[in-house]
């Protein structure tokens, strides 16, 4: 009889601490939704609730839509390179034998180990040389070269975790090593590749340090430099409810991104990445 | 004959991330050498003038402000940020009803950028609109508003870890959950029946086979630390009075403020340099924590 009282105090006492924490860590992101539409002095949504911030944002410098249009093409062409990029090397990590495999693996990994402003300042320099300065695809090469050592990782561990007999029979029925790939293991990688994917979605999507360093040009600019320069255009009174309207416009894509393939992405991570 | 064509096979299924790397990894490394060595305006043609950049360094006083604060910053917040996430992870760590909710909950704002998440602060933390102020106030624990990001050197410190813990505790929580399940539950049923408490339990199974995973968790978050830079770009721009400004931010001011790329190149070997060696060290921890006793 006490011991159930007690244990039942204890996962009360459980509960109500770990509640309280989660609404900690949930209250700033409900809070940046809430600031940008209540009504705000001096904002663009003086009385009642409303999109007024919103609406400012839409208008700032080149316009929310090249902002937006900017950034949705960098993260879908570096999501794409890393997804592919990293899944040939990956399955050519886990299944071949060539000269400077392990070279090329140490030299992948060793993108990790060196500070990213080392890289950034030669960069700004290389991709002047190669016609690359102020472009979107520049942009996505770099941010591209930056997932790449977290996902060549991810997804030689996944291909090393399939088991060798399922290519060997295929590959006795007369399909190529890229039919295997292709065919067969891909869809034995899927949590894997969701997980790189989400990954390089997240970060080139809400990269800043890149873009601000490699683009100059005001129409190129992607939609998290933008936000900031707002913040650090005005002198004196700054609107803060269009930064949170930014910050919304930011957030929410990643937000729901993660909560639809967490799943995934959380077995991906686990079998993954501490392994191997 | 098929070894051989099988080797090609291999190496054209890697060739596009041999190029990418050699690309945009191996030349740009020996390329921020070469500038390191050179007057290098942004625009213009480069001098030779070595080694005026590595001498300039250490004439540099805002240099030596930043390396002082970049490395208490990387102390104190690792401390914090390593016993949030430890914390969170030990408290998510068993299954029970609504488990999953609360690690998501703790996650979430790790899939927020961190240039977001610092904008994000700023408002949070603004005399302006910022909630903090009014609900302090009401509960009595102020008494009259507070800058947090700009009203003293610490209250931006201690803002800016505030900002870390909150963006990045769920994603290491994460990493250490994964370390914790990986010890079998036998362990711990053994451990009981010799009759160790929770206490002898956690520093005497719990700690020592977690360590790899600690090592790695630290490693992220050291490194990550010293090179902050969105945090102070962002949320404090390096004030008040400079007394936030990190070393990747005199980087960056080096060169797209003062456009000397060379010497910025220049403080970047620095930093790699420091880094290798202390990555090497790290890692030397590591995999003393790896051996096979040790699992």
């Amino acid at each position: 009889m006490r011991a159930s009282t007690r244990r039942l105090g204890a996962r009360t006492g459980y509960y109500t601490t770990t509640t309280a924490l989660a609404i900690l860590f949930l209250f700033p992101l409900v809070w940046a939704g809430w600031a940008s539409v209540k009504p705000t002095p001096g904002s663009g949504q003086t009385v009642g609730y409303g999109l007024g911030n919103f609406a400012n944002l839409w208008n700032y410098g080149q316009g929310l839509p090249t902002y937006l249009l900017n950034s949705v093409v960098v993260a879908v062409l570096s999501v794409i390179g890393t997804v592919v990029v990293s899944t040939l090397g990956g399955y050519a990590f886990a299944r071949f034998r060539f000269r400077g495999h392990d070279l090329l693996f140490l030299a992948t990994l060793a993108i990790l180990m060196v500070p990213y402003p080392t890289l950034l300042i030669p960069l700004y320099v290389l991709l002047g040389w190669l016609g690359l300065q102020n472009s979107l695809v520049g942009l996505a090469l770099v941010l591209m070269m930056f997932q790449l050592p977290f996902a060549v990782f991810i997804m030689r561990n996944s291909f090393e975790a399939v088991p060798r007999e399922l290519d060997e029979a295929a590959m006795l029925d007369g399909c190529s090593s890229f039919a295997v790939l292709t065919r067969i293991l891909l869809h034995a990688v899927r949590p894997g590749l969701v997980t790189v994917g989400l990954f390089a979605f997240l970060a080139s999507w809400s990269d800043f340090v890149v873009p601000l360093i490699l683009i100059s040009a005001p129409d190129k600019l992607p939609l998290p430099v933008a936000v900031v320069s707002m913040q650090q255009r005005v002198f004196g009174s700054i609107d803060y409810s269009v930064l949170e309207a930014g910050v919304v416009v930011l957030a929410v894509p990643c937000i729901f991104l993660f909560l639809v393939l967490q799943r995934g992405y959380v077995r991906g991570f686990m079998s993954g990445s501490l392994r191997g | 004959m098929r070894r051989d064509r099988r080797r090609l096979v291999g190496m054209a299924y890697a060739t596009p991330l041999a190029v990418i790397v050699a690309v945009l990894f191996l030349v740009p490394l020996g390329l921020v050498l070469w500038m390191s060595l050179h007057e290098w305006p942004l625009l213009g043609e480069p001098t030779l003038n070595l080694p005026d950049n590595y001498t300039a360094i250490a004439h540099n006083p805002l240099f030596f402000d930043a390396v002082w604060f970049t490395l208490t910053y990387t102390i104190i917040v690792t401390i914090v940020l390593f016993a949030a996430a430890f914390g969170l992870a030990l408290l998510v760590q068993r299954h029970r009803p609504g488990v999953g909710l609360f690690r998501t909950a703790f996650f979430l704002p790790g899939a927020v950028g961190f240039a977001t998440a610092s904008l994000l602060f700023y408002g949070l933390l603004s005399r302006d609109l910022g909630p903090l102020n009014p609900i302090l106030s009401a509960l009595g624990v102020i008494d009259k508003p507070v800058s947090w990001i700009s009203g003293s050197p610490k209250l931006a410190m201690g803002s800016s870890i505030g900002l870390v813990v909150w963006r990045f505790a769920g994603f290491n929580m994460l990493i250490l959950l994964t370390g914790l399940q990986a010890i079998p539950e036998d362990v711990y049923e053994a451990a009981r029946m010799d009759g160790a408490g929770r206490w002898q339990q956690f520093l005497r199974i719990t700690l020592p086979l977690l360590r790899p995973t600690i090592a790695l968790v630290l490693i992220l978050m050291v490194t990550g630390s010293l090179l902050a830079f969105d945090q102070f770009y962002i949320l404090t721009n390096g004030g008040p009075d400079n007394s936030t400004t990190s070393v990747v931010m005199v980087i960056v001011r080096e060169a797209f403020t003062r456009f000397d790329l060379g010497s910025a190149a220049a403080v970047s070997v620095v930093v790699l340099a420091t880094l290798i060696l202390f990555n090497a060290m790290q890692l030397q921890m590591l995999r003393r924590g790896d051996r096979p006793e040790d699992r």
